[in-house]
């Protein structure tokens, strides 16, 4: 094959994948969404297991409040939905528009983690205090690794959006698309959290 | 046209090594990946075998003379580890799932080459390091299965290179799964149905479905007993409050998966190998695919039957009976449908061949004990003894490790070009079934007999019958000897096998043997019928 039908082959084929915004890399991503869900799944049903069988000795402290967990969840539902806006504005070809949005959704990102920072210190338990304080920290814990990561990827394509010369275009919004997924997860995954770890 | 890989990595593969080099290399071909998963794990198999021996060296005598009983207990639990982890799962899944799947499905290469290598490439280091951990401070002694509290008050070194070792090895099994789903489900080429796919493809789909829902929740909880090991939390830890069984429970949704991780793909390779060599087509295909499927759901309602002697209320005991005798069934249909293939057809008497029903017999065999022990009276009564060791050994290593070869044999010449000696094959066969067999078949009678597992020391009646069992495992060391020989020696100055000397139809063989980079020269062939033998073909 010479070099310039493989060019040809890959216009062709970039066109094809923009054209066709369900490629198999957003269904591979789904798939590894699921096997993630599947390690909270595995997390959550250790938790509830220990709340149906295991009673928490006397004198030890367990308690949650609810108002900063209450704030996290509202930022996270606000953030979810700014992103979509990012997505939005990025299919418009308003990079600069999209990458405002998305500077935005990844600010709620480090608030909601500066928040879940300020829960942890004024907790009146420690992780190895007892059984729930161990796995409330394992949950939250490996959940706000998610919105680390999240942050971090959001940080990462709100550059490569930039109007001038970014990577990400209405043409290639697969990064985009893909970050996007996994946020709604976390967010989701926080959601199923909240009501597990603190509701019931 | 055919669906075509990223074209930037269609770039990229021409630019790297060539000839043997590329076998170290960050391959992106699939087929080279195929083969790294293969050879890497061929390498750690023999590892895995020189500890098996060890074990029934040991075993041979009813003092714990050949090595101290810890050495042993580190033994036991590194053959475990690397049978499952390294051996098994990446071979009847990384090395044939690559190799095949891409071609069985049309397409020139997997959905993600990338994070295919990537998840090659976890292998070698993770056995590396943990083989390591024997050397440095003494591996983990907890066994494969590694319950707590066992696992958190033996030495913690080894225990926590076992874990991060596991994570790395899981990781890599489901980005293969991710991979073979989006392979299987989005790469097919136009026009090929699912309902037409070559078997191996419905059993990898099953497979990776397994893997993507069970394997995840196996991390966590590692994840976990690691917190107990080195933070001192108490998930699993009944001194501090917290609870063996849930562990019990999270390890074995994973595991239990773990058998058909292990034991499904090698049932898709067999329903490749066994219609080639019978000319005649697949028995039962439809009900082949429903079957493998009622597997994958069932199987992931089954666990606890590990746990019958965990203090597991009644109900769940019920339940759990019910539900693994289901699996009898589809199971059963699979051994029906490859019977039935067989039936009045004109079999050729070759290695491959001989492996397969060496498979279907031993596994037979397995599965029988594999309903007994579902059954809660009688698996209490077996439960950690050697009825169980035999129980699982029919069926990862007469069944999966048996169609490993058999399918060595049938591909060899596809990847090669090359074609394997028949007479040191029909050898190794001979050797191999006869030794296994001499091994594992008197352990039941061990079991049953109250022989406990995992144990270097026994009661001196039981020598005799022990001495048997390793007289059979040196068999099954030898038996490796006129393989390797076989191979050397084919790939120097075998026959040349030609592009389809099994003249088969499934698309693979519709290529020079060894294929081209991209899989076909041309177009890839639309293989409506995979096993369309025994009838005039008209094209
Ligand atoms: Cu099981």
């Amino acid at each position: 094959m010479t070099s310039i039908e493989t060019s040809e082959k890959l216009k062709e084929n970039n066109k094809k994948i923009s054209e066709n915004h369900e490629d198999f890399r957003i269904f591979g991503l789904i798939t590894f969404l699921i096997a993630d869900g599947m390690t909270f799944a595995g997390f959550f049903a250790a938790y509830l297991t220990y709340k149906a069988v295991n009673p928490l000795p006397d004198g030890a402290i367990y308690e949650l409040e609810l108002p900063i967990p209450t704030i996290n969840t509202i930022l996270l539902l606000i953030s979810s939905a700014t992103f979509h806006k990012a997505g939005k504005a990025l299919s418009n070809q308003n990079n600069s528009n999209s990458q405002k949005w998305l500077l935005i959704t990844a600010l709620f990102g480090i608030v909601f983690l500066g928040f879940q920072i300020f829960e942890y210190f004024n907790l009146p338990f420690a992780l190895t205090d007892n059984l729930f304080a161990s796995t409330f920290y394992a949950l939250t814990g490996f959940h706000g690794l998610h919105v680390t990561l999240g942050t971090l990827m959001i940080l990462i394509i709100s550059w490569q959006v930039r109007p001038d010369g970014g990577r990400i275009t209405n043409l290639n919004m697969f990064p985009l698309e893909a970050v996007e997924l996994y946020w709604h997860f976390v967010d989701g995954i926080w959601v199923i959290l909240f009501l597990i770890l603190y509701l019931l | 046209m055919t669906i075509s890989i990223e074209p930037k990595n269609q770039a990229k593969k021409n630019l790297q090594p060539k000839g043997w080099l590329r076998y170290f290399s960050f391959s992106l071909d699939h087929k080279v990946i195929g083969i790294q998963y293969l050879v890497c794990g061929f390498l750690f198999y023999l590892v895995g075998g020189t500890l098996a021996s060890a074990i029934r060296i040991e075993l041979a005598s009813p003092m714990s003379d050949f090595m101290p009983r810890d050495v042993y207990n580190q033994v036991l639990t590194l053959h475990g580890t690397i049978m499952i982890f390294l051996w098994i799962v990446p071979v009847v899944n990384g090395a044939f799932g690559n190799y095949l799947i891409p071609f069985y499905v049309g397409a020139r290469d997997m959905a993600f080459p990338r994070l295919n290598a990537v998840a090659f490439w976890l292998i070698p280091p993770s056995g590396l390091m943990l083989i390591a951990s024997y050397f440095i401070d003494g591996a983990a002694q907890a066994g494969w299965t590694a319950y707590p509290p066992l696992s958190i008050t033996t030495p913690q070194s080894g225990q926590i290179i076992w874990i991060l070792s596991v994570l790395l090895l899981g990781g890599s099994s489901i980005f293969g799964g991710i991979n073979f789903i989006a392979t299987i489900l989005k790469l097919r080429r136009p026009g090929l149905k699912l309902m037409q796919l070559p078997m191996y493809c419905w059993a990898m789909l099953g497979t990776s479905i397994l893997v993507v829902l069970s394997t995840p929740v196996l991390a966590g909880t590692l994840i976990l007993l690691s917190f107990d090991i080195v933070a001192n939390t108490g998930f699993f830890n009944p001194v501090l409050g917290g609870n063996v069984v849930v562990y019990q429970h999270l390890f074995w949704f994973y595991s239990h998966p773990a058998v058909y991780i292990m034991v499904l793909p090698a049932f898709g390779l067999v329903s490749e190998i066994l219609p080639i060599h019978c000319r005649k087509p697949l028995f039962g295909y439809t009900t082949m695919v429903f079957s493998i499927m009622g597997i994958v759901v069932l199987g992931l309602v089954v666990w606890a039957h590990h746990m019958f002697t965990s203090g597991t209320p009644p109900w769940m005991r019920l339940f759990f009976t019910i539900a693994t005798a289901f699996i009898a069934v589809p199971t059963g249909i699979k051994f029906f449908n490859w019977v039935a293939t067989m039936w009045g057809g004109r079999i050729s008497i070759n290695s491959a061949i001989l492996f397969s029903c060496g498979f279907i017999i031993n596994f037979v065999f397995g599965g029988i004990t594999g309903v007994a022990l579902a059954q809660v009276p009688f698996d209490i009564h077996v439960h950690d003894t050697y009825f169980v060791v035999a129980h699982f050994h029919y069926i990862v290593y007469g069944g999966s490790v048996f169609v490993i070869f058999s399918s060595i044999y049938h591909w060899f010449p596809k990847a090669s070009g090359k074609l394997l000696n028949e007479k040191l094959g029909i050898i190794h066969f001979a050797i191999t079934f006869i030794g296994f067999n001499l091994c594992f078949a008197p352990q039941h009678w061990l079991g049953l007999n109250g022989m406990p597992r995992r144990v270097a020391e026994y009661d001196p009646q039981f020598q005799f019958v022990n001495q048997i069992s390793t007289l059979g495992a040196l068999l099954m060391a030898i038996s490796t000897i006129p393989f390797l020989i076989n191979v050397f020696i084919s790939i120097a100055n075998g026959k040349k096998a030609g592009d389809n000397p099994w003249n088969a139809l499934t698309p693979e063989w519709l290529t020079s043997s060894p294929p081209p980079i991209e899989n076909w020269e041309g177009e890839a062939p639309l293989v409506e019928e995979p096993y369309g033998y025994g009838k005039s073909i008209t094209k």
